[in-house]
């Protein structure tokens, strides 16, 4: 087309959740192709499966154009939705919230799905005063972020990683090939033509597994037997990093074992030493092995004993963490683990030989001198090349917290914390163990008309932290913060519509839903939680009264929306990678990022942060309304430039070109040309720290104190390893009676004092506990494939064709021995629900596990495909066979199927059985549901042939 | 004379489909589109792809590999698809030694794709022409492009740079180097195609552990005692 008009713009892809950069050329108004920015540090230029069909995605028939209400008359759940105009849903939405805002405010609630702008949304939702906000972490990895949070101050993916650059050796555990996703390939590529050895551990070989070295099967749910069993093979030939372990974690503070003492199991704390940090005091005790005595930690020329056990001068009873650790691990012997993993004990002694003898042998000096935050000055920067990285596999078990709680440990004991060739921190992490933001102590938090009395959002530190009210039972509606998951940093967006229907602990009237499928995907218990849904009280109303959904595309979950928003695609609107939030940050230093409008929005699409200033304009939240009462924010964009985290703060939305003539970073007053400097730069901001301010950040005081200075953290004070966690033993001392303040009710005592142990421990998963294994033996995963960002892409005429449905991959033997056929049809049944399926045979999957692709199929007609498609005839999904609650207790309550610590939905627990599909049963998937019809606004899908050519505005 | 091939890493490939889609983008709206696409949002969708990724598992539990293995037309020097067209449509370029179809001659008869042992054709239904991978030869040679980009679309989209594209015939490129010293393959070389696309084969890195490497002289256990009530193990120092 040589006269067509050609344009090229910088963006932010939101295919999934990587955020890499883009160019995105337009062929007269039409997006053309979209390439990944070679300036960009997150992707360097390449682009994935998914980013490349971001087109089909722009122009998707499933795409919303109109807000839409429920037909009156209509049943909830009928997809019978008519046009209204923005003026009337705002008068809606503004009418119905601030009368909640005024009398109850909890009684609206707002939980986002794949957001990647939490920092506005929970703004939202803590000026409104609702406690009931959160994303969809906590039925994502909140055990991956809490685990390693709670232990060495950061975690990975967003917040930290491996460093593949300098790694000899690199061990992924489990699925985690979506997060991250393209810089992880690019790494692994380059790690692999650098010599690199690749080890997956993982009950299944696909993805990133397919190209590892070494392919070590494992039973789901027992990662954490394997990392304690190798953890006591490196204390037992002595691979450990001592030197480390010593000055950078608690191994060598005194631990008070005077069982009769309320403080029994808590560090010891020295009177004289220095507090350091009031909030966080410091002032422990080391054993000198040098002088034998007890020392203030760090004491200059003193080295702490890691071993033994020792009498303080009061006669008080002390051992060193480490010397518990050990006594912790003592019977996790390989031969223990093999037991419970399926890995013979051979194979876990040589995987923990190769990590010690790596770590201790192959160090790297880095010639770049630091000072460390005791004041020590070290010439090098040290690194051992071990390298680990874990997702999902791990954390989606009700025992995940305390498995990643190990391996942070193991990772630890390598001496690999922020090193060059192990793990690396990435801004804004490290933080404080735990970082400093606190949700609301109770439910006077909760006051009409009033911001929230502390963050939606946060990390208890004691079980004063919790939200909780007199009686310990919990405020916010997805329990989070209660006594039955106490360290639920993200929320349990998973038990939100099951909690508001049964209305325990109370009924909701709004709930606003953001682009999350929980009519589908994003449920466990799908079938039962559609029934929830549209089920009514006594006299007629819906136990859910009002449903809103914000999302651009039609999906299972707008049918059952009372309300629809329909939101922008990413090429359409103004978003920010926050530092505030989850920027997209190098291990070098801080990276923000983002997207700007390249394409108008289609219809009347408007984008949810557009609404979101807008509504809290109108309801006059306090941070979008000026002192006069006026509202403060013109639109999104004017709100990112101005808004600052308190008056005059300097620290806003964006860290990139502050100050008025964008002349400053990280902080510095609003610049009104913020975006403009952000789109010539390729829409992002990278910060270079300098070479001593890159490594062990936990410690490292140049560092730390630019960290305070810059709003990366509130405090300078040293992050050392917990090894031991005091604050866990915290929680179990006020279960076993002995902490003064907030009580846990007393059914759940044992539990909270079984799994609060400062040590980690394996034990089965909590649903293995009530469930016959002889008669569901097998364990039941999905992972997300890497051409599809779960629902969201089978809309994508291109991305369908890679994944049109799903098959249930078993392990060819297991499959033989139940009598099923290679590509026949066969039911997995839990205890909760069946599903008809179509099996694969596997020689890639370990005997005990079934799996398949999570989220590929689909309710016939959802997303504008025809309703005979694939997706919802072949396809099918998984959630219908897992629970969002275990079994009932002895008092008929039930709790959520999650981790009793973080309430991390428990995806990976379930138990199934397979048996062949009988002769003559239909050949498609079970469950089916009423076909859904497009909706008012919705494009006619094309049917036949459709041959895209940008430019010729012939597809449209 | 130039050969201009692709050469495909499967060491690295993690069978994400990148290459996939990221041709499909460019090709759809450039010099040989539009790439259909049949029911695209029906049952049983079918379009065209140049380049395709196909993933089969080799070998019995536990010792299985799971091979992602992307296929597009291979360029080979000596292309069955070229002699059987009734029409010339179907040829090879001398300058450069890319295979083309040139769609104002294509009666769509697909002979061409039948001669073809490697099935990487992709007849389009409702051009009712023969398609295939062109090497992206719309922005290889496109001087307004930097000349780091002037490369097909799957190599700059390749995430873990498993998609080398070169000269095969210069010993010095980086598609000769990587066939030459990883033993890089043709496929079915019994059909006497000469493919001028490669692939470099999976390569393993082990780890050898010697039992005098286990215990260093400075084993923390000196300081610290060995736990478990192990006895400290002797030293090489100590054995010497």
């Amino acid at each position: 087309m040589p006269d067509a008009s050609t344009e090229m713009r910088t963006t932010t892809c939101y295919m999934c959740a990587c955020r890499c950069g883009i160019r995105v050329h337009l062929r007269n108004g039409e997006v053309r192709y979209i390439e990944g920015n070679p300036d960009h540090p997150l992707n360097k230029g390449v682009i994935c499966a998914k980013g490349g069909s971001g087109i089909m995605k722009q122009y998707s028939p499933a795409r919303l154009t109109k807000p839409l209400r429920r037909k009156p008359g209509s049943e909830r759940g009928a997809n019978e939705f008519e046009e209204i105009s923005w003026e009337e849903t705002f008068d809606i939405l503004e009418k119905r919230l601030s009368h909640l805002r005024a009398t109850d405010p909890k009684k609206f609630a707002l939980f986002t799905g794949r957001d990647q702008m939490q920092a506005l949304t929970g703004l939202f939702a803590r000026q409104f005063g609702t406690p009931n906000y959160a994303a969809h972490g906590g039925f994502c990895s909140v055990n991956m972020a809490a685990g390693m949070i709670y232990t060495i101050g950061g975690s990975f993916w967003e917040f930290g990683g491996p460093d593949l650059e300098r790694a000899k050796v690199f061990y992924m555990i489990g699925t985690a090939e979506d997060h991250h996703s393209n810089p992880l390939k690019s790494a692994l590529g380059d790690f692999k033509r650098n010599g690199g050895r690749f080890v997956a551990i993982n009950p299944v070989r696909s993805g990133y597994a397919a190209i590892a070295d070494e392919w070590i099967p494992i039973k789901p749910g027992t990662d954490g037997a394997l990392i304690l069993a190798i953890i006591r093979e490196i204390i037992a030939l002595g691979l450990y990093d001592r030197d480390f372990l010593a000055r950078y974690t608690n191994s060598g503070q005194l631990v008070n074992q005077d069982e009769a003492s309320n403080e029994f199991g808590m560090m010891l704390r020295n009177p004289e030493g220095d507090v350091v940090n009031p909030l966080r005091p410091h002032n422990f005790y080391w054993w000198d092995r040098l002088t034998n005595q007890p020392v203030p930690d760090h004491t200059k020329g003193a080295d702490p004993t890691l071993y033994g056990s020792f009498s303080m001068p009061d006669g008080t009873p002390v051992k060193p963490a480490f010397q518990l650790l050990k006594e912790r691990v003592a019977d996790c012997t390989p031969e223990w683990a093999a037991e419970i993993t399926g890995i013979d004990a051979a194979t876990i002694k040589r995987i923990a030989h190769e990590m010690g003898i790596t770590a201790r042998d192959q160090k790297i000096e880095l010639p770049i001198p630091w000072t460390d935050w005791w004041g020590e000055e070290h010439e090098t920067v040290t690194g051992n090349p071990v390298a680990f990285h874990a997702m999902r596999g791990l954390a989606a078990h009700s025992n995940g917290f305390q498995t990643i709680r190990s391996l942070a440990i193991l990772m630890s004991l390598l001496g690999t914390i922020d090193r060059p060739g192990g793990f690396r921190h990435k801004a804004p992490y490290p933080r404080a163990i735990p970082p400093n933001a606190r949700p609301p102590k109770g439910p006077e938090g909760v006051q009409p008309n009033t911001p929230l009395g502390g963050a939606p959002l946060g990390w208890p530190e004691t079980p004063d932290d919790l939200f909780v009210d007199a009686e310990g039972q919990p405020v916010r509606i997805d329990k989070a913060f209660s006594w039955e998951h106490p360290l639920s940093a993200h929320g349990l967006m998973h038990n939100v519509i099951t909690n508001a229907w049964r209305g325990d602990p109370y009924p909701i009237d709004t709930l606003l839903l953001f682009m999350a499928n929980m009519a589908w995907n994003s449920s466990m218990n799908t079938s039962q939680v559609r029934d929830m849904l549209v089920d009514k009280n006594a006299d007629g109303g819906y136990k859910i009264p009002f449903i809103v959904v914000c999302d651009a595309f039609q999906s299972e979950t707008t049918a059952f929306a009372d309300l629809i928003l329909p939101d922008t695609t990413y090429l359409e609107r103004h978003d920010c990678m926050s530092m505030l939030d989850r920027p997209i940050s190098e291990f070098d230093g801080p990276v923000d990022a983002v997207r700007i409008p390249v394409v108008s929005p289609k219809g009347e699409c408007k984008p949810f942060q557009e609404v979101i200033i807008e509504l809290a304009g109108r309801l006059k939240l306090p941070a979008f309304t000026t002192a006069e009462g006026a509202r403060k924010f013109k639109g999104y964009p004017d709100f990112v430039i101005n808004y600052e985290t308190a008056p005059g703060s300097g620290i806003g939305f964006l860290a990139g070109w502050r100050g008025k003539e964008g002349d400053k970073a990280m902080r510095g007053e609003p610049n009104p040309n913020q975006w403009e400097m952000y789109e010539k730069n390729g829409c992002f901001f990278q910060y270079h720290l300098p070479p001593s301010s890159q490594y062990m950040r936990n410690w490292n005081k140049e560092y730390m104190e630019w960290a305070q200075q810059a709003g990366l953290r509130r405090d300078n004070d040293p992050i050392v390893i917990h090894i031991y966690s005091e604050l866990l033993q915290g929680f179990r001392l006020a279960a076993e009676g002995k902490r003064a303040g907030k009580q846990p009710p007393d059914e759940l005592r044992e539990r909270i004092s079984t799994h609060f142990d400062p040590l980690p421990f394996w034990s089965p998963q909590l649903e293995d506990a009530d469930t016959d294994l002889k008669k569901f033996p097998l364990n039941a995963l999905t992972q997300r494939p890497m051409a599809m960002y779960h629902s969201w892409d089978s809309q994508n005429a291109w991305l369908r064709q890679i994944h049109t449905y799903n098959h249930m991959y078993v392990n060819s033997r297991t499959a033989e021995e139940a009598g099923i056929a290679d590509g026949g049809w066969m039911w997995a049944e839990s205890k909760w629900g069946k599903v008809r399926c179509m099996c694969r045979y596997s020689e890639a999957v370990e005997p005990g596990t079934v799996w398949t692709w999570n989220a590929i199929g689909k309710a016939s007609g959802a997303w504008n495909l025809t309703k005979d498609a694939n997706e919802s005839q072949q396809g099918f999904l998984l959630n219908h066979l897992i629970s969002e609650e275990l079994s009932p207790r002895a008092n008929g309550k039930r709790h959520s199927n999650s981790d009793p610590i973080t309430g991390q939905a428990a995806w990976y627990d379930v138990r199934v059985r397979i048996y062949p599909a009988e002769a003559g049963e239909p050949e498609q998937s079970y469950p089916q549901f009423p076909p859904m019809k497009p909706v008012p606004g919705m494009k006619q899908r094309k049917m036949g042939w459709q041959a895209w050519f940008a430019g010729r505005k012939e597809t449209k | 004379m130039t050969q201009l091939a692709l050469v495909i890493d499967l060491n690295v490939c993690v069978g994400c489909h990148a290459c996939v889609t990221n041709c499909k983008q460019w090709n759809t709206s450039g010099a040989a589109g539009a790439l259909t696409d049949f029911n695209p949002y029906e049952a049983e969708p079918n379009g065209t792809f140049f380049n395709r990724v196909q993933t089969f598992e080799v070998g019995t539990f536990p010792n299985t590999e799971t091979v992602h293995f992307p296929k597009s037309c291979l360029h080979c020097e000596d292309p069955p698809c070229v002699p059987v067209c009734p029409t010339g449509a179907s040829y090879k370029r001398k300058s450069d030694g890319i295979v083309l179809v040139d769609y104002d001659k294509c009666i769509g008869c697909k002979y061409c794709s039948w001669a073809c042992p490697y099935g990487v054709r992709e007849f389009d239904e409702q051009r009712r022409v023969m398609t295939k991978c062109t090497l992206c030869v719309d922005r290889i040679y496109d001087e307004k492009l930097p000349e780091a980009e002037r490369k097909p679309s799957c190599v700059l989209a390749c995430p873990p740079g498993a998609r080398l594209f070169g000269d095969v015939h210069d010993p010095e490129s980086v598609v000769s180097i990587a066939i030459r010293e990883r033993a890089g393959y043709a496929l079915m070389p019994e059909h006497a195609t000469q493919p001028a696309n490669h692939y470099l084969p999976r390569r393993k890195t082990g780890f050898t552990i010697r039992d005098d490497e286990l215990y260093r002289a400075d084993n923390p256990h000196k300081i610290d005692g060995a736990p478990f009530d192990r006895d400290l193990p002797p030293t090489n120092e100590e054995l010497n």
